[in-house]
């Protein structure tokens, strides 16, 4: 695992005057569960959507999985998965016509399909639901198979993007199983977030403060340099100077 | 292929999952024709009159006794003074009554000319016109009768033939301007919704980032709709054939043919609608306006465009459903052939051009 997984070089995005994400540069190794916070409107959501290919830099440069995001947008589709803050599944479609449709986006094999619904099924305990109507599930339930549909064709890297909004602790703390277990097989996982426990939970993190990354390193590491006890006074030390309000 | 069969799967399973949705989709065109084939109709029959005969001669019993015979007109009752004509309208019996003063007979015989009064309830224009001429036809064949063996020293007889539709039936306009308006409803508002409904879900966004290309998203979307235009097209004709009596008197594979563009123009209206607006309600919103107010009001449907004044001439160059319009009725009721509608049928598909590169070039910039 020599190459890095993700690796920018100041890269920047403006909207006129307005500069979204200035120079960022950092470098996401394979299999690191790498936090990106900020508060709303620092930038997260402009660097992920860098990152999978919905929007073009204006400037910098930046490798996902190996592969130009100028240049080789397609190859690097194949090798993510996405999740939204809106768990992003059809509700009038059954469990199981999720999973066959996503997967089928991604060209798997009807026999790929077949064997990974069921292990996903499985997993997810929802083998009896799998016939259900999604509008029927619990949002935590949602959730957690709107994650493991992102990962069904094994991608090298997913992208969260404030995957547990909207949900209480528990769920949450069980969503982060499901995430530790991809991150076991070898799925590098960026997520962005907002809850400062779930920090805690990261390898490493990267604290955006309007539209620049004020500080980059694992939880403990940077307690220990802001002389705090949680990531919570990090963060508000940090975003203390933040200007842009929402 | 196999992903883009997977997705349009996936929006079959959208629209028949939707049980309010598909009643409209496929019970709208069928409940129009059906109403409109049993109680919208320009033919008026068995309309009550009144009859005032102060003549009470050989000439007024004739003439009464063939608007009685008429399946147009059933004589209500015969009032002894005119002053009782009002008091009977007013009271919404009768459509229309008719006055034949005294000495009807003898006027006509003596002077060779003869006045008769016709009263119609003008608060409903189309009967009201209709009406009066169903009786001056009743009378002017009373005196073509009269004049029979006998020659006039100067006669012209204007000889008139409604032509492809002798009848005067409404169906000949209807069922165009229906097409027009079922396939605008379908293409345009079903699949502006369907798309705005994956950005509000947040779908779009994960469709973005995967490897399925945005112009299969759009591929996929016009599929279905595609298919469901094309069997209303199919279940407008069939009715229009055996329950209206209405056969498509031109080819049927061109009506086809010419009604897949005036689809493909629609469906990429719909497209540019979804583009611009960021909620459904947008969407449908802008649909309406976009498709329902111009088909009624510009398309020659409704309301003649010639008689309009000249901006409105100009504006109604820009409704798709006008040419569209002017197509199915050439085709169905005239039986023209292509030489005589390519004109309008390059339109559509300059117009088809036109939204596809609009829509493509808003697409980019929403994704740049």
């Amino acid at each position: 695992m020599s190459a890095p997984v993700i690796y920018t070089n100041k890269l920047t995005k403006r909207f006129g005057d307005f500069v979204a994400a200035k120079e960022l540069s950092f470098e996401v190794p394979a299999g690191e569960i790498f936090g990106f916070l900020g508060a709303n409107g620092a930038g997260k959501t402009t660097a992920m959507r860098m990152l999978c290919g919905l929007w073009v830099p204006s400037s910098g440069e930046a490798t996902v999985a190996g592969f130009d995001i100028y240049h080789e947008r397609e190859k690097i589709k194949r090798n993510i998965g996405y999740m939204s803050q809106k768990f992003s599944l059809y509700e009038d479609l059954t469990v199981f016509e999720n999973i066959k449709f996503y997967a089928g986006i991604y060209g798997l094999t009807n026999a790929q399909i077949k064997e990974k619904s069921q292990a996903l099924l499985h997993q997810l305990d929802l083998e009896k639901e799998s016939g259900h109507l999604v509008s029927s599930l619990p949002l935590g339930w949602r959730q957690k198979l709107s994650f493991s549909v992102a990962v069904i064709h094994e991608p090298r890297i997913v992208f969260l993007d404030e995957p547990t909004g909207g949900v209480d602790p528990v769920t949450r703390r069980q969503f982060w199983d499901l995430i530790y277990d991809a991150a076991n097989k070898g799925i590098t996982v960026f997520v962005t977030t907002h809850y400062m426990d779930e920090a805690e939970y990261c390898d490493r993190i990267s604290i955006m403060v309007d539209g620049v990354i004020e500080a980059l390193d694992s939880p403990s590491n940077l307690k220990t340099k802001y002389g705090v006890d949680s990531m919570d006074e990090v963060f508000r030390q940090l975003a203390r100077s933040a200007k842009r309000s929402e | 292929m196999k992903q883009l069969l997977s997705f349009v799967i996936k929006e079959f399973h959208h629209v028949f999952r939707d049980r309010k949705t598909l009643l409209m989709l496929f019970g709208l065109p069928i409940a129009q024709i059906i109403l409109f084939g049993f109680a919208l109709t320009n033919e008026i029959k068995n309309a009550k009159i009144i009859v005032v005969d102060y003549a009470k001669d050989a000439a007024s019993r004739q003439i009464i006794d063939k608007i009685e015979a008429s399946k147009y007109f059933d004589v209500e009752n015969s009032l002894s003074s005119h002053e009782e004509i009002e008091a009977a309208f007013k009271e919404g019996k009768i459509k229309m009554a008719i006055v034949f003063p005294l000495n009807f007979y003898e006027d006509l015989s003596r002077t060779n000319k003869a006045q008769l009064q016709v009263i119609a309830d003008a608060s409903d224009i189309n009967t009201a016109t209709t009406l009066t001429n169903y009786i001056s036809s009743i009378v002017m064949d009373y005196q073509n009768s009269l004049t029979r063996g006998i020659k006039p020293p100067f006669q012209i007889q204007t000889e008139v033939r409604m032509l492809y539709n002798p009848q005067l039936k409404g169906e000949h306009t209807f069922i165009p301007g229906m097409m027009a308006m079922i396939m605008l409803l379908i293409c345009v508002m079903m699949t502006a919704i369907s798309i705005v409904r994956e950005k509000e879900l947040g779908t779009m966004e994960i469709l973005l980032v995967s490897p399925f290309k945005p112009i299969m998203v759009i591929a996929s979307k016009f599929v279905p709709y595609l298919l469901i235009s094309l069997v209303n097209i199919t279940s407008i004709l069939l009715l229009s054939t055996y329950f209206l009596k209405l056969p498509v008197q031109g080819s049927i594979f061109l009506l086809y043919a010419v009604s897949l563009v005036f689809i493909i123009t629609s469906l990429f209206l719909g497209l540019l609608i979804s583009i611009k607006s960021e909620s459904q309600q947008t969407a449908m919103f802008i649909s309406l306006m976009a498709t329902m107010l111009p088909t009624l009001l510009l398309s020659g449907f409704m309301f003649p465009i010639e008689n309009m004044p000249l901006p409105l001439r100009v504006i109604s160059n820009i409704v798709p459903s006008k040419w569209f319009y002017i197509i199915v009725k050439s085709i169905m009721i005239k039986g023209s052939g292509f030489q005589t509608i390519w004109k309008e049928t390059l339109i559509l598909f300059g117009m088809a051009v036109a939204l596809l590169l609009i829509s493509l070039r808003n697409f980019k910039i929403r994704l740049a």
